[in-house]
């Protein structure tokens, strides 16, 4: 079994630190994993790319992540400089933080996915540097939309990488974020 | 023991940590610089009884690294492409001190055009400084090989110096699991630090003078004898360390279905790890191809490439550098080391993955069934040939 | 604006860049929160102009500031320098 993960966000919303997040939750749950960002410079604020893969086995594959089985969206408004469906396969499912619906977002046909990640955030005042925290809320909705990891792996990932207070406000985040998560298809949303 | 996931990079600190090095000087560069800052953390932390010489550029980093090694302690540096290049004269001098220094080189392409993207053009053309060279395909070879180099370097047989070098972005930067071995298992396996001569200053000398050519050559003769040597422990030591941390590689050259192979690929570092891939689905389609990744590139493993080369029709070697105005280094020394066999395969170069372009295991199975091609028709079309170039 | 090469004889002998307005595209889009100037409350002492890391502010004839939303990042830091907090920086719209 491999699953490879697009992170989309913007550098300094902390794309990489979702992907090695996601994984160390999919570690815990003893699978292989991998997450690197995208190789090149990378600016605050410029729209940066990261991924993961989640193996039953051990991985011999380096290469890029060219058709990814889902795309994560840090950021709402990266939709409109960056095409965030290029490579997915057909059936695969896109986790977007955002408070529209997909057809707004030119998203129809794609499995779709959407939380408010950023107004989680500014509820739970989880800010650094005065900007919502979104990547680790985005996992519990991640966890949520496409059954890879449980919410309790997740939670136990983000606490393991954040101590004290800061990890019950991120645990609290993704736990928010995953009973939040719409379902944009069977029926649903 | 530990299971960690971690990058490469960050195992390289670990491993400087766990083989109880004593001094790092060291420069930052893309994509390097993470190794020494996990050091740093290390230090600062007093997680690492060590110390840490911030220097002004990589040229005195390794001069530095020369200073400790020859005041007798383990010492550690990293560097990549330009950095590494700004060492050059100062690499030279490590190895004809017979300073068994190890130095985490973090694959990055040369400029101009200016690149941060991997290739090995950085260490490869260092490969004539004297210093043992190893390649890594993934990020637990990565902490493996620092510790097996440290006990390779400072083996009275060989007392050279040896780069690890890795891929970067592709291992340095990328998460992955691997095993921390437990403090006591390395200490077993990697006695304290051992060197062939030390300054003193209750007994004082200054090292590595001028040698008239009287008797240079033979210091020189004596760099290549411990080479040679090193050639005959690479694989003692990976077995060893396989018996006391459970993972192994090959020894100089790591085959993969070798056995009985028409074509067999030569490569270095991830494309051999990607190779398997290949090798697998060709040989599902009913294709006898085989993947050997070239491990230790200095001292290059000649008896090991006549072995292949004995058993198949053709062998293809994908350099991830090239030499202007010859071809790849892995192809010249390939056929260097078969020029003097009565028998010799087929052979073709490619030359792939230059400043970063991505080589997958699509890209390899290309390779392999236009070889194939080849080896059908009895003949190479070119000697050397880029993979995926643009019109 | 530069020509994206389509053949490799379209290369130059080795890259080479001019300097060009926008090369990044209009890095206005990397907006989360935008700076909004209350006139009123602006005493024109042009410290954001100064302080802008991309520029983005133009100094009026009258010294009062013009934000070119085209380029401006909403980095924050004309309305954190600004003396009298005439600058507000306002959540984007999605």
């Amino acid at each position: 079994m491999l699953r490879e993960i697009r992170i989309h966000g913007r550098g300094g919303q902390g794309s990489v630190t979702a992907a090695t997040v996601l994984v160390q939750a999919a570690f815990i749950e003893g699978k292989w994993v991998q997450a690197f960002p995208y190789f090149g410079a990378e600016r605050r604020g410029a729209p940066v790319k990261a991924f993961a893969r989640i193996s039953s086995e051990p991985l011999l594959v380096h290469s890029q992540v060219y058709n990814p089985d889902y795309v994560i969206v840090l950021d709402p408004y990266i939709y409109k400089v960056v095409d965030v469906t290029e490579g997915l396969k057909k059936g695969s499912v896109i986790v977007m933080n955002t408070k529209r619906k997909p057809a707004e977002l030119g998203l129809e046909g794609w499995r779709v996915g959407t939380v408010d990640a950023t107004g989680i955030a500014l509820e739970l005042n989880l800010l650094v540097a005065g900007s919502p925290v979104v990547n680790t809320s985005i996992l519990g909705a991640f966890a949520k939309a496409s059954g890879e990891v449980k919410l309790a792996s997740v939670l136990q990932a983000v606490k393991e990488t954040w101590s004290g207070g800061a990890g019950e406000k991120n645990a609290r985040a993704t736990e928010l974020a995953y009973e939040r998560l719409t379902r944009w298809w069977d029926g649903e949303g | 023991m530990k299971r960690i996931v971690d990058t490469a990079n960050h195992l390289a600190g670990y491993a400087a940590k766990a083989a109880r090095v004593k001094v790092v000087a060291a420069y930052p560069i893309t994509p390097q610089t993470t190794v020494v800052e996990k050091i740093a953390d290390f230090v600062e932390s007093g997680q690492m009884d060590a110390e840490y010489i911030r220097v002004e550029s990589e040229h005195s980093a390794m001069v530095a690294c020369i200073a400790a090694a020859a005041t007798g302690v383990r010492t550690f540096t990293a560097t990549s492409a330009h950095g590494l290049a700004l060492m050059h004269e100062a690499l030279h001098w490590a190895s004809g001190s017979r300073l068994p220094i190890v130095m985490a080189v973090v694959n990055r392409a040369m400029g101009a055009p200016w690149s941060i993207w991997p290739d090995m053009s950085d260490s490869l053309s260092q490969r004539d400084t004297g210093w043992i060279q190893f390649y890594c395909a993934d990020n637990q070879e990565v902490f493996d090989t620092i510790l097996q180099a440290y006990k390779l370097c400072e083996d009275e047989r060989v007392f050279l110096p040896a780069m690890v070098c890795l891929e970067g972005f592709i291992l340095s930067h990328t998460y992955a699991p691997a095993k921390l071995p437990d403090q006591a298992t390395v200490d077993d396996f990697l006695p304290p630090y051992k060197s062939g001569w030390v300054l003193d200053v209750n007994k004082p000398y200054s090292h590595a003078n001028l040698v008239s050519p009287e008797w240079y050559m033979e210091f020189r003769y004596m760099i290549q004898e411990a080479m040679e040597n090193a050639k005959r422990l690479v694989p003692q030591i990976d077995r060893e360390y396989g018996k006391c941390f459970g993972s192994e590689y090959g020894g100089l050259v790591e085959k993969y279905r070798c056995e009985g192979a028409d074509l067999v690929l030569l490569t270095m570092g991830t494309m051999g790890s990607d190779a398997k891939l290949a090798v697998d689905k060709l040989r599902k389609e009913g294709l006898n191809v085989g993947s050997a990744r070239v491990r230790v590139y200095r001292p290059f493993p000649m008896e090991e490439i006549v072995k292949l080369a004995a058993g198949s029709r053709m062998i293809a070697t994908m350099d991830r550098h090239i030499s202007f105005g010859m071809e790849g280094f892995l192809g010249s020394e390939v056929k260097a080391s078969l020029y003097g066999q009565e028998d010799r395969p087929l052979f073709a170069g490619f030359i792939a993955g230059l400043g970063g372009r991505d080589v997958t295991a699509e890209t390899i199975e290309k390779v392999a069934k236009k070889s194939l091609r080849m080896l059908d028709m009895g003949k190479v079309e070119k000697e050397t040939e880029w993979v995926d170039l643009r019109e | 604006m530069a020509s994206v090469p389509k053949k490799r004889k379209d290369l130059p002998l080795t890259p080479l860049s001019c300097p060009t307005e926008g090369s990044m595209g209009k890095t206005g889009s990397w907006r989360i929160f935008r700076p909004e100037v209350n006139c009123s409350k602006c005493t024109r002492c042009t410290i954001c102009w100064v302080f802008c890391p991309d520029a983005a502010i133009t100094r009026l004839e009258d010294d009062s500031p013009k934000i070119d939303y085209d380029y401006c990042k909403g980095c924050g830091i004309c309305a954190n320098e600004c003396p009298v907090k005439a600058i507000v920086m306002v959540r984007e719209e999605e």
